[in-house]
């Protein structure tokens, strides 16, 4: 199906930049003008990829992004497992996010931890009216009494709140003086606040400086007893147990994880952050407010790191082993020639299916880089992506460490733009969705849901990739896709049948 | 159901805008029109003249109590006072938590689906200080009031809200049918008040409609918690309530699309009639010491 690999750069480039043009030409004049700043073609050794970034959608087109509850609620606070997490106004923003992103998590769900519940105070009409804030102080009561397991509670706002001046940080501050100190932290993440779920992020990683560092004692003898090894693995959401094969890798070139954020992770994890001999970040979209924070007031250092994919393993083992001494420099040697055998053995089982083959991605805040150098390592070729949410910090990375010249790039793509990229650059498969998954499967699209890992998953680390490996030879070899043909491709029926 | 007017008394708080309407309203139920007065203020204080009562329970108060809005019938809500005029509150939350507006909107929206408008002659929606926000304007939206009435005076804080509740007639004039009837200018004694209150009509674009003069006779009902109709029908302050009932009744279909005007204009005719001195430029922004030292 691919047509890539027959074009020079210069053709690609010179298609990548018509099909721009072409798909500007059905919008209004001012539309097209704003969303023509969204949309380029890598070239090489540029900083970044050319593109203007979070900035407000265009009402009326189909924008894929989510709001600043979801980047909160959903995202960061959301799969801190033991603290109950209250979705405060009416009930849909919390129905429609229950259960959460496939964050696994080890726990007694209802007794000790609490990830895959749903905690509303359901607003109806005399809320609005009245007021929430008697309600939520009543469900903290009804928590304390129903899960006194819970380690804390968070107040996620939802749009009302903001609007009718709920004050929820009194209510936190009464209700956690009540229960002795307990946990208690007001998030303002209301859903109109901010361009999409990134701004989300960044109120509930202050949101985590203000009410759980901050309310630390200072001079509290530490709970643990530390050591130089120490690190947190920031921005792992532990989606089908990514943070647990990623957290292997590093405990076993020697390092101790004392924390994960959030996948996974607990109150306490969290307050023992600060304690961190090093921050070791995967999402840094979601999460680099957070560790610059740290790095400032408690001055650990942070360092980025991919575990998509094993050239880009092995060379993120070795830059966090880099602030390190030798012992665990040793280590992280050790660990990639242990497993180097085993990827080697993946890659050659599916590396003659996928080669030359073609992706097309657009994603979330990290991947859309993050997982190009495993499909590399697949012998595929990643020739468009883009953020729904993304910076232009995002899109320097991007540039300078990811895309190949010539890779078609769209940010905060539109369903239409989306649609017609992919009908005219063909490629072998599309990473995206669920809410895209259906309409490239329908246009005969192999298609792999790149946010829950279409419930597999674990994709990150060693074990991982052998995972990413088949399921992506699963979405494209599958022999469904020879089995759909096109009507005019079918032979032609006689138009009259004689009477029986 | 053809014939059922509907009007709005606006102006800032404190102005008189209850007691005015109140009184004009029992001047139009003695003219045999049957009346329902629809209190939109969360101190709920639109119908005490004519219940006698200190504060009704609002219709948010017996919603709340209930369960939700839905679980109410009208009769709970609705009482009956001076001359069977019919009162509702809408109520709402103590000041400074939830949202009023949304209070105002949830109870107009009850009333006219559980039928509180049939057989009535006039709805008299009664609402706080400022358009503050869609909330209260509410009773200014498509098919609810035809006529507003600002209550104002000769102050100019009074005058500052005329306007600006004209600017919000005007917001909702094109797209529903709202008009603005006049003014009803509640005397304050200040300098030129009726001069004033005629200028301000006229830069409006409307009239004044009515000039409610002071006196005492209205506290002394007000504090037996009566309108001056019922606690003194044959006094001269009752006469003038009649006639601007009577005028307000005629006036009907005759309201005006208003003509808000700027701040600078409001200042302009404030000055014009000599209630504002000029601005001397060079003294903005200066603090009394700094004045001495250049006087």
């Amino acid at each position: 199906m691919s047509v890539i690999e027959k074009q020079s750069v210069a053709e690609i480039k010179a298609r990548n930049k018509e099909l721009i043009a072409e798909v500007l030409k059905v919008y209004p004049e001012k539309t097209a003008k704003r969303r023509a700043k969204h949309l380029n073609v890598h070239e090489n050794g540029k900083s970044d990829c050319g593109v203007k970034s979070n900035i407000k959608s265009i009402p009326g087109v189909m924008t894929i992004r989510g709001c600043a509850y979801a980047g909160s609620k959903g995202v960061v606070w959301g799969p801190i497992k033991d603290m109950i997490h209250i979705s405060h106004g009416p009930v849909g923003c919390g129905q429609y996010s229950w259960a959460a992103r496939r964050n696994y998590y080890i726990g007694t769900t209802g007794i000790d931890t609490f990830v895959t519940m749903q905690f509303t105070s359901d607003f109806q009409e005399k809320d609005i009216v009245f007021g929430g804030d008697k309600k939520l102080a009543k469900i903290m009561d009804e928590i304390q009494e129903l899960f006194p397991l819970n380690n804390g509670i968070t107040v996620q706002s939802e749009c009302p709140i903001g609007l009718i001046g709920d004050d929820i940080e009194a209510v936190s501050k009464v209700k956690s003086k009540e229960y002795d100190g307990k946990t208690i932290v007001p998030v303002r993440c209301e859903g109109f606040r901010g361009v999409s779920q990134s701004l989300g992020h960044h109120i509930a990683n202050d949101a985590i400086r203000d009410w759980v560092f901050d309310k630390l004692p200072a001079d509290a003898a530490p709970r643990f007893e530390p050591s130089d090894y120490d690190v947190a693995i920031i921005g792992d959401y532990n989606i089908g147990g990514d943070a647990w094969s990623s957290r292997i890798l590093l405990e076993e070139m020697g390092l101790r994880v004392i924390a994960q954020w959030s996948g996974d992770g607990s109150l306490a994890e969290l307050e023992a952050t600060p304690k961190a001999k090093l921050n070791v970040l995967h999402c840094y979209r979601s999460m680099n407010y957070i560790s610059r924070h740290m790095e400032e007031k408690y001055n650990i250092p942070w360092c980025e790191y991919n575990f998509f994919g094993p050239s880009k393993i092995a060379e993120s083992l070795r830059k966090i082993a880099s602030y390190f001494d030798d012992k665990i420099k040793e280590g992280a040697e050790r660990v990639i020639a242990k497993y180097q055998p085993l990827m080697d053995a993946v890659i050659a089982k599916y590396r003659p299916r996928l080669e030359g083959k073609t992706v097309m991605l657009f994603v979330g805040g990290l991947r859309p880089r993050h997982v190009i150098g495993a499909y590399e390592d697949l012998g595929m070729e990643v020739v468009g992506t883009g953020y729904e949410f993304g910076h232009n910090d995002d899109y320097q990375r991007t540039a300078q460490h990811y895309v190949k010249d010539g890779t078609l790039i769209y940010d905060d793509v539109t369903g239409y733009e989306f649609e017609k990229f992919v009908e005219k650059v063909q490629p072998d498969l599309v990473g995206s969705g669920i809410k895209e998954k259906y309409v490239f499967q329908k246009m005969g699209v192999p298609f792999r849901q790149m946010h829950s890992w279409d419930y597999s998953g674990p994709y990150h680390g060693y074990d991982g990739f052998a995972i990413f490996a088949r399921d992506m030879d699963m979405a494209i070899n599958s022999p469904v896709w020879k089995m759909a043909k096109a009507p005019w491709k079918q032979a032609p029926k006689p138009l009259l049948q004689a009477a029986e | 159901m053809a014939s059922l007017r509907q009007i709005a008394f606006y102006g800032k708080g404190g102005i008189g805008k209850s007691t005015t309407s109140q009184n004009t309203l029992a001047a139009l139920a003695e003219m045999g029109h049957r009346i329902l007065i629809v209190g939109c203020d969360p101190k709920a204080d639109s119908t005490r003249l004519i219940l006698h009562a200190k504060a009704q329970d609002t219709i948010l108060s017996l919603a709340a109590a209930a369960g939700s809005v839905e679980d109410l019938e009208i009769e709970e809500v609705m009482k009956v006072g001076y001359r069977d005029i019919r009162c509702v509150e809408s109520g709402g939350p103590e000041p400074g938590v939830g949202c009023a507006g949304r209070g105002v909107i949830t109870s107009i929206n009850f009333l006219e689906e559980n039928g509180a408008y049939e057989d009535i002659d006039y709805v008299s929606y009664d609402v706080l200080g400022d358009v503050v926000c869609g909330g209260f304007a509410m009773p200014i939206r498509e098919n609810k009031a035809q006529e507003i009435y600002i209550v104002m005076s000769g102050e100019m804080m009074a005058m500052y809200a005329a306007n600006n509740i004209s600017k919000g007639i005007l917001k909702y004039a094109n797209s529903g049918g709202v008009r603005l009837g006049g003014l009803v200018c509640n005397e304050r004694q200040t300098d030129k008040e009726l001069e004033l209150a005629e200028a301000l009509a006229k830069k409006l674009g409307t009239q004044l409609i009515y000039f409610v003069p002071r006196d005492n006779i209205v506290q002394h009902a007000e504090l037996r918690r009566m309108t001056v109709l019922e606690y003194a029908p044959d006094s001269v302050q009752a006469g003038h309530y009649r006639s601007l009932a009577q005028k307000i009744h005629v006036n009907a279909g005759k309201g005006i699309i208003p003509t808000p005007i700027t701040m600078d204009e409001l200042e302009d005719m404030l000055m014009e009639h000599g209630i504002m001195k000029a601005v001397d430029e060079s003294q903005i922004g200066k603090t009394a010491s700094e004045l001495a030292a250049t006087a």
